[in-house]
């Protein structure tokens, strides 16, 4: 069980949380991009074996989107700032 | 070396002097410094791959490396179901192709890989399950795969110990289910041993405890061998068929797949009497139940729902699937969980898996098996030991491109959309 300190709420279970997967995928500009940064936006993942920034949804608690910095090894969660405008 | 054969004479005569002269399964060759093929992955779709690059295609210089030891990934931690009633044709034939390689498997391979055709049956929940459920059901019979559609009653003389909900106590109580007679279980360790054995008789090196470290680039670009930890090995082909990990090894090529890792556990209880002789899975509950020959109630469900290469389950998904079980076998609610595990499971962005060539000439790779694996080992094995070998891919897997995700010709059996949690 993931506990995920929450910045609003504070620490909160998994189960409180919605998976929204890598955080750093960013969408292509569509006036100026090409099929090949289409294809890698929709579909290609890092999928780090280790550090990984990521997305979660605070659905049954403050509704905030996090940026999670979690362990794919060991779990272990660091850093958790929300998701703010102009920030991702 | 001539290979001895299992049988009731064998196993007789070594009955009399004690079992102590059986010769070993397979040999542990130091490395050579060169073969025609290398193979990265000793789960059970590499040693295949061995097996068939040996057997079909004459290549026997192959080298399989296996950074732990054999058959100690996804090939011991998954379910053991096998299985082909898919919708769409690439995925009907390709696993009705290895669906018929396990029916001749033990005889092939002269290893009891204890593969039992005991029905693998899908429960339908609602209207709209039902519908594309009869939907699948045709789709199996045009593609000439055996398929029986139940009616809950029929379900219930089946399976006994079923409970079909419609007294309310299941909030959606079984209608109908999908029924494939010719699917069922194997022993998972015996498949990757029977092939290990089978490799090695045919001059297949099988070495364990080699981890690659990195891929040797010739000046334009071609693979011409890998570094490992016990030193480099050259070949002009390298197969990477190490799926839970291919995002891993694949970024060594400097290759990004549309992959990402995650965790599907499985459980099982302590032993019981035998009550269940089917496999039952249900899409609406999100669960597999099956009773092994040693008696175990055997479970998986959903995966743990974030990218971890952590092989170890964690408790909410424990909950979930004993909640929906209990429900749908209340016989069951009283055993104890005895073991609990996870595979790191390669979760493509369509649900189907990648067979094929890559961008990078002499590089090949065989992953992205979702929860689907162990029922493709022999079928994953012999197009990919094809395609190595004649450097083209088989009409079975020509469809299983990884360049598809770039022409959205993706093979989506549920028709979801790029998110890695089908199967």
């Amino acid at each position: 069980m993931l506990l995920i300190p929450c910045p609003h709420c504070g620490p909160r279970p998994e189960t409180e949380f919605v998976y929204g997967g890598d955080a750093r995928v960013k969408r292509p500009d569509p006036e100026n991009s090409t099929d090949e940064q289409w294809t890698s936006y929709i579909y290609a993942r890092d999928n780090p074996k280790g550090q990984h920034q990521e997305l979660w949804l605070h659905n049954a608690g403050c509704h905030l989107w996090l940026i999670v910095e979690r362990d794919t090894v060991s779990h272990a969660i660091g850093s958790v700032r929300a998701v703010r405008e102009g920030q991702q | 070396m001539v290979r001895e054969r299992y049988s009731f004479l064998a196993l007789a005569k070594h009955a009399l002097t004690g079992h102590k002269n059986w010769q070993p399964a397979i040999r542990h060759p130091e490395p050579k410094s060169n073969y025609d093929v290398i193979v990265i992955g000793g789960g059970g779709h590499g040693l295949a791959t061995a097996y068939y690059l040996a057997k079909l295609h004459g290549i026997n210089k192959v080298a399989l490396l296996e950074r732990g030891w054999i058959g100690g990934g996804n090939t011991g931690r998954n379910t053991t179901i096998v299985r082909s009633n898919y919708l769409l044709e690439e995925n009907a034939n390709f696993y009705e192709h290895s669906l018929k390689l396990w029916e001749g498997l033990s005889s092939d391979l002269n290893f009891n890989v204890m593969f039992s055709q005991r029905s693998v049956i899908n429960t339908c929940h609602t209207p709209a399950e039902l519908e594309g459920t009869m939907r699948r059901y045709n789709a199996m019979r045009l593609n000439g795969i055996d398929a029986e559609f139940l009616t809950a009653a029929e379900l219930k003389r089946r399976v006994p110990s079923i409970n079909l909900g419609q007294d309310g106590s299941l909030r959606w109580p079984i209608l109908a289910a999908l029924s494939q007679p010719r699917g069922g279980v194997a022993r998972h360790d015996a498949v990757a041993w029977g092939f290990a054995r089978g490799a090695d008789a045919l001059g297949v090196d099988i070495i364990q405890n080699c981890e690659v470290t990195g891929f040797r680039r010739a000046a334009d670009g071609r693979v011409i061998g890998v570094e490992t930890n016990r030193g480099p090995i050259a070949a002009s082909k390298v197969g990477v068929a190490v799926a839970g990990h291919s995002g891993h090894v694949m970024a060594m090529a400097g290759i990004t797949l549309p992959i990402e890792s995650h965790l599907l556990q499985a459980f099982v209880s302590e032993p019981v009497k035998p009550f269940l002789d089917v496999v039952i899975s249900t899409g609406a509950l999100h669960f597999y139940i099956s009773q092994t020959d040693k008696g175990e109630v055997l479970l998986g469900g959903g995966l743990d729902g974030y990218n971890s290469y952590g092989q170890r389950g964690t408790i909410p998904n424990i909950q979930e699937v004993t909640s929906a079980a209990t429900e749908m076998f209340p016989n069951i609610s009283r055993l104890k969980w005895m073991r609990q595990w996870a595979g790191i499971m390669d979760m493509t962005m369509d649900g189907s898996p990648i067979i094929g060539k890559t961008p990078i000439p002499g590089l090949f790779f065989d992953g992205g098996w979702c929860y689907g694996g162990f029922k493709a080992i022999p079928g994953s094995g012999w197009c990919f030991a094809h395609t190595i070998a004649n450097g083209e891919p088989h009409p079975l897997n020509a469809s299983f491109t990884l360049e598809r995700f770039g022409r959205s010709a993706v093979i989506d059996e549920k028709g979801a959309g790029p998110f890695p949690k089908a199967h």
